[in-house]
């Protein structure tokens, strides 16, 4: 039962042209909600929110024949196929998750996004086994049973890859026909459990002077990133489940390291050792890999925090809107920093905004749904979403973050994106047009 | 990997003296840039962080008791990382000219007969435009010769992941004699230098020194 004390949410047109004191009656809601609906059954099956197959083969009526029994392991109805988009079938490589396909906050589990630099690593549970040495009291090993012991917490958290998005940054190459998860699918959210690294540094004991630590994996990659040993005391974990269950073999299984907020690859997966020393490692990730270059002949370190970005999933393209009248803009948006705070929406390429409502609850460093009711007058439109985190920071324009970066720069592209709806309807990624 | 305690300075072995004018003057570059990282990025030691643990920790133990002791052959098994100032570079050597033939046979196929061709990562080359203008021009491709900073990660990267098909099946010899082949043909080494424990630590990088920390802060200001 929706609780009637608050108030039903504001309408784009409200925002950009509001009545003292306007607020939508129930009445008034309901009537655009009857109208949608009575449009939708004269086309059953809108391209808006397209399904993956046809009619066929389900039964006409349901209520006429028994149905399937229960089984050990659910599956999705056939005519939902929700899939990443797979760059290529190598070691080094990755694959999106369809933002574009999901609701709420979570990612499926099977859906989460990839990055591999060997391949996903196979490894036996009853083996694996977590080293820390270096700079401590006591170089211990842990077993999975052992970091299951441990007080554990769990978290709601995204990881991003630092290259996300690239495709939408540079000027000459601009896409149209791409696909949120085509373009920022390198993001996945899910609820991660495990044992925060802290515990494990005090079973070890830090030594004075101990500043950093290298993580390791246990693939063919065998990763390696250097990490402050602030970190651990922030909020770092060494994870062993995702989304209620044991960690995926794609997602580091058995454990991987979790630092939430920070560039993906710094989150080692299948991680083996831990190493602390008093400075950085310098490995090649860190070093000839992910670093920013910048427009004044040097190239950025170290760049951890992934900055607050958001895109509209819906519409967007392969979207097809097939009436004019009353549509719901749809995204997520997030900051490695902590909470979105605001974002804000634009239906005429940036002149004017108003706030979207976000989905409670707002967790910090996750993704955060946003959804604005919006009239669409059947004309072209260029849909954009900004967001803004408790540090005050603006997600920038593509012109900002070129003036900051300069036009070439590699990782943490996270400027505005823009889709077009034209007037047939068809939604395409248009920020090519506003440059 | 480190040492022990005391692993930031070393000995110089004699046979290096002869190059201690130019030892230093590396090493003084090298330390100058490490200290540039290591005080610039806003890292507190293990005695400052403790303090800041959270509510629970004072209603848990110390430790848990959970957990073995490693043995030091299982540190030494996978402690196989190696730090710019050399700690880590294990016994051995290698040529230009052995790295030559090993690059022949397990490199050339994804790398390019010269290093060049592909089809995989581009490992020789110089050119940077102007001044390291990877930010300003898309066309210009990162390599060893160009953006690379330290040898001594060749060494650790090479040995711990290449050749992608058979990762970590090289031997030191082998892995010193590739990194002096490809040091080489990005013109960064003589073809008769030879790479060990000693040299390899200090052949400067052109990239080395064009490299920052990382200045964003969130707050009002795109960086």
């Amino acid at each position: 039962m929706r609780d009637h004390k608050r108030p039903l949410p504001l309408t784009i047109e409200d925002h950009l042209s509001p009545s003292p004191g306007q607020k939508l009656t129930r009445r008034q809601v309901l009537k655009s909600a009857l109208a949608v609906v009575g449009a939708s059954m004269l086309m059953p099956f809108t391209p808006a929110f397209a399904l993956s197959q046809e009619s066929g083969t389900t039964p006409p009526d349901p209520t006429r024949i028994v149905g399937s029994v229960p089984s050990e392991i659910g599956s999705r109805s056939p005519f939902e196929h929700p899939h990443r988009h797979v760059f290529k079938p190598l070691p080094s490589s990755w694959s999106m998750t369809p933002l574009e396909d999901l609701y709420g906050i979570i990612t499926p589990s099977d859906l989460h996004f990839e990055r591999h630099h060997g391949g996903i690593a196979e490894v036996d549970p009853h083996r694996y086994k977590l080293l820390i040495h270096g700079m401590v009291e006591r170089e211990m090993v842990f077993t999975l049973n052992d970091l299951k012991r441990f007080p554990a917490q769990s978290r709601i958290c995204f990881i991003e890859c630092s290259g996300n998005g690239s495709a939408g940054y540079y000027t000459d190459t601009m896409p149209t026909h791409i696909t949120p998860g085509e373009l920022d699918g390198l993001t996945s959210t899910s609820e991660w459990t495990g044992v925060p690294l802290e515990l494990l540094f005090r079973e070890v004991g830090i030594q004075p002077g101990a500043s950093w630590f290298l993580a390791e994996g246990g693939d063919a990659a065998v990763m390696t990133r250097s990490i402050p040993l602030e970190k651990a005391y922030e909020d770092a974990m060494i994870v062993y489940a995702q989304n209620g269950e044991a960690l995926r073999p794609a997602q580091g299984y058995p454990a991987r390291l979790l630092l939430p907020g920070w560039e993906g690859n710094t989150q080692i997966k299948w991680i083996r050792r831990i190493e602390v020393a008093d400075r950085p490692f310098m490995t090649r990730e860190e070093t000839a890999k992910y670093t920013d270059p910048l427009g004044n002949g040097t190239a950025r370190m170290f760049s951890f925090v992934m900055d607050a970005k958001s895109i509209i999933t819906f519409p967007a393209y392969p979207a097809v809107l097939p009436d004019k009248g009353w549509w719901e803009i749809r995204g997520i948006a997030w900051s490695g920093r902590g909470k979105i705070v605001r974002v804000d929406i634009s239906t005429d390429g940036g002149k004017q905004w108003f706030p979207a409502e976000l989905q409670q609850p707002v967790l910090p460093k996750c993704h955060t749904r946003f959804r604005a009711v919006w009239k669409w007058n059947g004309k072209q439109a260029y849909l954009m979403s900004r967001a803004m985190d408790e540090t005050g920071y603006v997600q920038p324009t593509l012109q900002q973050l070129i003036a900051a970066r300069g036009p070439a720069t590699y990782y943490h592209t996270n400027n505005i994106r823009a889709w077009k709806v034209k007037q047939t309807g068809e939604a395409v990624f248009g920020l090519g047009d506003l440059i | 990997m480190m040492t022990g305690q005391n692993s930031v300075c070393k000995q110089m072995p004699n046979s290096v003296k002869g190059f201690l004018p130019l030892l230093l003057l590396s090493a003084l570059l090298i330390s100058c840039t490490h200290q540039v990282v290591k005080d610039s990025l806003p890292v507190k030691d293990a005695a400052s962080v403790k303090g800041t643990s959270t509510s629970r920790g004072t209603k848990l133990p110390a430790r848990f008791g959970v957990g073995r002791m490693a043995t030091a052959e299982e540190v030494r098994a996978w402690n196989i990382d190696v730090m710019p100032d050399g700690t880590g570079l294990p016994p051995g050597s290698g040529t230009v000219d052995q790295g030559e033939k090993i690059y022949r046979v397990k490199c050339a196929a994804c790398h390019g007969a010269t290093g060049v061709e592909g089809p995989f990562d581009r490992l020789v080359g110089r050119d940077w435009g102007k001044n390291f203008d990877f930010g300003i021009n898309r066309h210009l491709t990162k390599t060893i010769g160009n953006y690379w900073q330290y040898a001594t990660t060749l060494y650790d990267f090479i040995h711990r992941a290449m050749p992608q098909n058979a990762p970590g099946s090289l031997k030191p010899d082998e892995v010193y004699s590739l990194v002096a082949y490809l040091l080489y043909r990005n013109q960064i080494i003589q073809r008769d230098e030879v790479m060990d424990a000693q040299s390899l630590p200090e052949v400067v990088m052109p990239a080395h020194g064009r490299f920052v920390p990382d200045d964003r802060k969130g707050g009002p200001e795109v960086r």
